[in-house]
């Protein structure tokens, strides 16, 4: 089960990631749940200064920009 | 199992982005002098046809400033985009971090106009600057400039005024952003950031995993910033520029002269007043005042009118309320307005 995290304060690219992330990961056919992250002091938690953010088990993929989908397949994978 | 992409897989698609651009630089070059070439002629061919018809006169104006300014759009904002590959907010941070004042206020200043930055992440990267060493003054030169000093506006202000315009709103933005940090950093106003900032715990290493991005990949995040900044604005460019043309055609000369002129030396104030509430991006903004400047309104008053409107902004106030106290706020506003107006008057009495 992979825990996937969209951080971010709800902008226009957070919801596009968070879109291309869950479609990426049900693509691949992954087991995995995915959450939106707006609480400051969990952004913070990961030291993300830029939002949006992808963080995947604990590990942050990318922060301050929307990866392609393939390029997101690949960090889901 | 998923499939994984082969290996050779980024090198070929590298080469492919690169091969395109090749194409595609001379065929900007191309479509840009086709424009200018065409422009005279369209114009000449309708004044032959309709002499002293408004509306020729507004529909030669659209139909050159459009494919123009789009083109100008379209270059810088890629040619910023490929720059920007090279700053992420850790890396500025880094720089910043235990500056002293005035040499940190510059160089903050400077690298908000190349880092990326969107101004949803405002609160994220406010926190962070604080909370590992940056003065509270350099954070704020960097918060001021990025907005105000944006690729839009350089290549908008480049292509509706020249580069002498284009350099000085560049130069003044920044001297605003230096300045009204440094006053900010001089008053001493951390108490009235929210206590909690300060408190807050950073987890683990800054920023994400990723390896160095190769060009191909800066290549593509240039045409990322095209794609989504260009197919974002170009309906306010649209739009800005037909209300341009509107004013182009049927607004008499000097019409602005007697209440934006640089005679009345009251206007500099009442554009910014104006202006700070109003929200708009750099892209409908520039093109009404290119009309503006036309029909006889003075260059300060109406670059100042344009960066209060970009740099100053209700929903940014807003966003930074969940940070800082009103006093802090009501200074941060103050000065940064107060410096626009100067800089308003400075070009009034120079030009």
């Amino acid at each position: 089960m992979k825990r996937i995290e969209v951080l971010g304060a709800g902008c226009a690219n957070c919801k596009l990631l968070y879109n291309r992330t869950r479609a990426a990961a049900e693509e691949l056919g992954l087991e995995f749940e995915i959450e939106k992250v707006t609480d400051l002091n969990v952004i913070m938690g990961y030291h993300v200064l830029s939002t949006p953010a992808l963080v995947v088990d604990g590990v942050v993929k990318v922060a301050g920009r929307v990866p392609s989908p393939s390029q997101l397949k690949e960090m889901l994978a | 199992m998923p499939r994984l992409p082969p290996v050779s897989e980024p090198v070929a698609r590298g080469e492919r982005v690169g091969g395109w651009l090749a194409l595609a630089l001379p065929a900007w070059i191309l479509a840009y002098a086709g424009n200018e070439w065409l422009a005279p002629r369209l114009r000449e061919g309708l004044d032959a046809r309709v002499p002293g018809s408004h509306l020729a006169s507004a529909l030669a104006f659209f139909a050159y400033e459009v494919p123009k300014v789009l083109l100008l759009l379209t270059l810088i904002v890629f040619a910023v985009g490929v720059l920007r590959s090279f700053f992420t907010p850790e890396r500025t941070r880094a720089l910043l971090a235990g500056r002293r004042e005035s040499a940190g206020n510059v160089l903050g200043a400077a690298l908000g106009v190349v880092t990326p930055f969107c101004s949803c992440s405002a609160v994220p990267l406010f926190i962070g600057f604080l909370t590992t060493g940056v003065p509270l003054g350099v954070t704020f030169s960097f918060l001021i400039s990025a907005p105000m000093v944006n690729e839009v506006a350089l290549a908008l202000l480049f292509g509706l005024f020249g580069w002498r315009v284009a350099a000085l709103y560049l130069g003044t933005g920044l001297a605003v952003a230096i300045a009204a940090g440094w006053i900010i950093g001089r008053l001493r106003l951390e108490r009235h950031v929210e206590p909690w900032v300060y408190e807050t715990r950073l987890g683990g290493p800054a920023g994400a995993t990723e390896a160095q991005p190769s060009w191909a990949e800066r290549l593509r995040t240039g045409l990322a910033a095209v794609r989504d900044i260009v197919g974002r604005v170009w309906p306010w460019v649209l739009a800005g520029i037909a209300v341009g043309a509107g004013i182009h055609g049927w607004v008499p000369e000097d019409c602005m002269a007697a209440i934006m002129g640089r005679g009345a030396w009251w206007s500099v104030p009442i554009a910014v007043l104006i202006g700070v509430p109003m929200y708009s991006n750099a892209a409908g903004i520039i093109p009404v005042v290119h009309a503006l400047l036309e029909k006889g309104a003075a260059l300060g008053t109406v670059l100042a009118f344009m960066m209060a409107v970009i740099a100053l902004s209700l929903p940014e106030v807003i966003i930074l309320r969940r940070v800082l106290r009103p006093p802090l706020i009501a200074v941060f506003l103050g000065v940064v307005t107060a410096g626009i107006v100067l800089t308003g008057y400075l070009f009034n009495w120079l030009m």
